[in-house]
């Protein structure tokens, strides 16, 4: 299976190396294609689907950032993804806010609990953290379940306006809708991109790699689990605001562990520490139960089934593969040149 | 005034006492070498010094700051860095990044340069690069650097270790065991390379079993048994000390000398 | 005295039976998970799933007018079975690789998603009723705050936390189990076979899930391919609340969680009563992970 597994990854690594030397234009073109899929005129469901598609990616690009590059498994992310849904809901519905501050405010209450949520790591790692997790969701289920007041408990909340941006709505029907999780979509992927490509992200992956080393080396390890759990937080509740729009109804029900394991279990499929993957696998898991009706009673042993193969024989995801390409330095760096400058007399140059 | 002095500190684990009353002190520019049996308690002070382990009694000064049972972050931060018995490197990371971590502590933007890319990001990333380039050079392993660490063969990875320690600007560097897996050719290279770093200003306190590096390197070694200190010198020094001799079972140090 | 008072009194017991009652089998079902981390250092996310599989063994047998003492039997061979093939195909594969821990435990919970999916396609996923068995011994309780079911669900699961514990300490397997627990490398340097060691310690941790399902299920009288996933996560409560990995240490924290939770539900109120167990669970998680008999692991460096 080693073997097996080396081919694949070398076969992608290839083609990934060479799309990277052209990847603006790759990018572009992919977006563009993307953009147009709504001209094609196809039935609703079909782009219903995508936007579910866009909505469990971002999903995954948030569980992906504790998960995925450092190294702190949730199964607890169904929490976040209702805490952003209800929030948005009740402002919209019974404050009267408007859409976006909404999302805002899902983002910012669920990044709160993020923060809570990570304060766990100071304490507890690795398998117990995960049962944090999920504690924490399943607290969070009953809590929305039981504050009839606010939530209408198991009734969930009804009639929730379609998204509005600048007083018009987003629907499936004009592509509103489709074009805003797009542009979420690309927003987060961009937000994402630009933090783990940092020394915030080298962190992240130092913490998933070996914590203790990562803390000898001055990394204050506490602080960037937390973040990573911050961040990925508000990512999850501002896809939990859009979906509570989208779909226009909310309950208890639309938020529970099933749904933290479809999230990790794309996390997992499409690779974790990767963006590439997230991508894929929610293409994959969301679209798979729509595309195989037949086989939909099925739909969660095939996520369980997931789960364990993917452990068992491509632990990496499908497109978690190594770049075979050279580390890319900020501009301006030419490594060649400086590792020629330090060439002779190395003693009589202070080496920092 | 010591870079480091280290006064009777006690550590016991559970029953188990692993360091007793354990006094030393290193001076700037020193190549200091700790020796032992296994089991001595060497690795033991090591983690106290980087904060892994608290002690009970005792005190460590570092340039004149109490720095015992602070926590690692701040310990390096103040320049005592190291590196592991075990290698401990981000095997799923690059070289180059491996290194880049070391100077993650000295980086100075924060969350918001990096997501919005200020000047301030790309300086510093253009620097911490630069450095970490030149560490990797000046250790032999510039044509390693876009390698991911797990690929490389087990004496290169003690090097980029090294190389992640100095990178957090450290003073003091703490070697765990360096040409520990190293063959003849490549000890040789670190001895050279560790003198370099004495010559460019560092200090260096360093765990050994390999004698031939310790008799050809150190300046000063101490010796650790069952959690006390057993002997202080110069290398001839210790090579003639009976009860070192005794510790060892006798001869290794001398055929090491001879 | 006033008869208020006496109310209130009645009302104290009962939630104390109760409690006690639902608490044993929340420690038979910690044992599960005490057991395999004990050997394996893993939490067996999959108990839970294995708890309602083996309730759904007996109500299939039952569905065909089986003897329900054979349906019973049949329930602990199976789930004991089912135990085993987990561990065989899904984590020894994982173990022989040397993956991370969190590999074997996402391994733990997909195969807890696949069993207590294809209950839900082979057996429905409504809620079913259960016979009662527990209450066919008759037995004169009137005038006491404990009800038949209760008494039953109590002794029927202590006898069986004996009968573990003696497995456990007075056995040449338990004796092996417990070498292999203190250092596994050792204890196959001794000629101790440790995979079957790790065969039986999952077969036990099966077959005392199975039984704590069909006793529950026959608490409630309802059975549903859901139902081991809050028992699941109480029970793990229990065994680390008592210290994961002790005997003694299951049996207390099973007994703390079903009593705390008996009264507050009591005395707080009812719906929050399943929120309970993981509010306790993140609070000792984060002031005491090694729970209150636990051992202490010192990490190497």
């Amino acid at each position: 299976m080693k073997n097996t597994n080396q081919v694949i990854d070398n076969f992608f690594a290839d083609i990934s190396n060479s799309i990277r030397k052209n990847r603006i234009i790759f990018s572009v073109a992919l977006l563009t294609v993307v953009a147009f899929i709504p001209a094609l005129g196809l039935p609703s469901y079909i782009l219903r689907i995508g936007v579910m598609i866009m909505i469990y990616a971002i999903l995954a690009l948030g569980l992906n950032i504790p998960t995925g590059y450092t190294g702190q498994v949730s199964i607890g992310h169904a929490g976040f993804f209702s805490i952003g849904a209800y929030t948005s809901a009740i402002l919209v519905t019974q404050a009267g806010w408007s859409m976006l501050p909404a999302m805002v405010a899902a983002a910012a209450i669920a990044g709160i609990f993020g923060f809570l949520l990570g304060l766990p790591t100071l304490r507890v790692s690795g398998t117990y953290l995960s049962i944090c997790t999920l504690g924490f969701a399943e607290i969070v289920r009953m809590a929305v379940l039981n504050w009839d007041t606010l939530t209408n408990g198991p009734m969930g909340i009804k009639n929730i306006p379609y998204p509005t941006v600048f007083g018009v709505e987003m629907t499936l029907r004009n592509y509103g809708a489709y074009y805003m999780i797009l542009v979420m979509l690309v927003m987060t992927s961009v937000f994402v991109h630009l933090i783990i490509n940092s020394k915030i992200g080298r962190a992240f992956r130092s913490i998933k790699e070996d914590e203790l080393a990562s803390m000898m080396m001055g990394v204050f390890t506490m602080k960037y689990k937390i973040l990573s759990f911050v961040l990925s937080a508000i990512i999850s509740g501002m896809a939990g605001a859009f979906y509570a729009h989208f779909m226009r109804y909310i309950d208890p029900n639309s938020f529970t562990f099933d749904t933290s394991i479809l999230i990790l279990s794309i996390v997992i499929l499409g690779g974790m520490g990767t963006m590439r993957g997230m991508f894929l696998g929610a293409i994959i898991l969301v679209s798979f139960p729509e595309a195989l009706r037949f086989l939909e009673q099925y739909r969660f042993v095939f996520y369980g089934l997931v789960l364990v193969i993917m452990m068992r024989y491509r632990p990496q995801g499908l497109l978690g593969w190594r770049s075979k390409s050279p580390y890319e330095f900020p501009k301006g760096v030419d490594p060649d040149k400086i590792a020629r400058g330090f060439n002779n007399s190395s003693s009589q140059n202070k080496m920092i | 005034m010591s870079l480091l002095e280290i006064t009777s500190i006690v550590k016991k684990f559970g029953g188990l006492t692993a360091l007793n009353n354990v006094s030393l002190h290193i001076e700037e520019g020193e190549i200091v070498s700790l020796i032992g049996p296994n089991g001595a308690g060497k690795t033991t002070l090591f983690n106290i010094l980087t904060g892994i382990n608290e002690i009970m009694h005792g005190e460590i000064i570092f340039e004149g700051k109490a720095i015992q049972n602070k926590p690692p972050q701040d310990i390096v931060k103040l320049g005592i860095s190291r590196t592991f018995q075990n290698i401990r490197l981000f095997q799923n990371m690059r070289v180059v990044e491996n290194v880049l971590i070391g100077t993650h502590i000295n980086t100075e933007y924060n969350f918001f340069d990096a997501l919005f890319r200020t000047k301030k990001h790309r300086q510093q990333e253009i620097l911490k690069a630069e450095t970490a380039i030149r560490l990797l050079k000046a250790i032999g392993l510039e044509h390693r650097m876009h390698d991911y660490a797990s690929d490389l063969s087990y004496g290169e990875q003690r090097k980029v270790e090294i190389a992640r320690a100095l990178a957090t600007g450290c003073k003091l560097i703490l070697l765990d065991e360096p040409a520990a897996g190293m063959n003849q050719q490549e000890s040789a290279n670190l001895l050279m390379f560790i003198r370099e770093l004495r010559d460019n200003g560092y200090t260096v306190f360093l765990i050994e079993h390999d004698m031939n590096v310790i008799m050809n390197i150190s300046d000063r070694i101490y010796v650790l048994d069952y959690g006390v200190m057993i002997a202080e010198g110069k290398p001839e020094e210790i090579a003639n000390n009976p009860e070192v001799i005794k510790a060892y079972l006798g001869g290794v140090i001398e055929d090491a000398v001879s | 005295m006033y008869p208020g008072m006496q109310q209130k009194k009645l009302m104290f017991w009962r939630y104390m039976f109760n409690g006690l009652a639902v608490g044993m089998a929340y420690a038979l079902v910690a044992v599960g998970y005490s057991l395999v981390f004990g050997i394996l250092r893993l939490i067996n996310f999959s108990h839970g799933a294995t708890y309602t599989f083996g309730a759904h063994v007996v109500l299939f047998f039952i569905g065909y007018q089986t003897n329900i003492w054979l349906a019973l039997s049949a329930s602990v061979l199976f789930t004991g079975i089912l135990a085993v093939g987990t561990n065989k195909f899904a984590l020894e594969p994982l173990r022989k690789k040397k993956s991370p821990p969190i590999a074997s435990l996402i391994t733990t919970i997909g195969v807890s998603y696949i069993i207590q999916n294809l209950l839900m396609v082979f057996m429905g996923s409504e809620r079913k009723s259960f016979p009662n068995m527990l209450d066919i011994p008759k037995l004169d309780l009137s005038g006491l705050p404990i009800t038949e079911p209760q008494f039953f669900l109590f002794t029927i699961s202590f006898a069986l936390f004996i009968i573990l514990t003696l497995i456990v300490h007075k056995t040449s397997i338990g004796l092996a189990m417990r070498a292999v627990e203190q250092n596994t490398k050792a204890a196959h340097l001794m000629g101790i076979n440790v995979n079957q060691v790790i065969t039986f310690t999952f077969f036990l941790g099966g077959a005392s899930a199975a039984i704590a399902g069909v006793l529950m299920a026959g608490y409630y009288q309802l059975v549903y391919p859901t139902m081991g996933f809050l028992i699941g996560m109480k029970a793990f409560t229990a065994a680390i609340l008592g210290g994961i990995g002790v005997m003694h240490g299951a049996f207390a924290g099973g007994l703390i969680v079903g009593l705390a939770e008996s009264f507050a539900s009591g005395y707080i109120g009812g719906t929050y009563r399943d929120a309970f167990a993981f509010i306790i669970l993140i609070i000792i998680l984060i002031i005491k992970p090694t729970g209150l008999f636990g051992k202490k692991t010192i990490t190497k460096v």
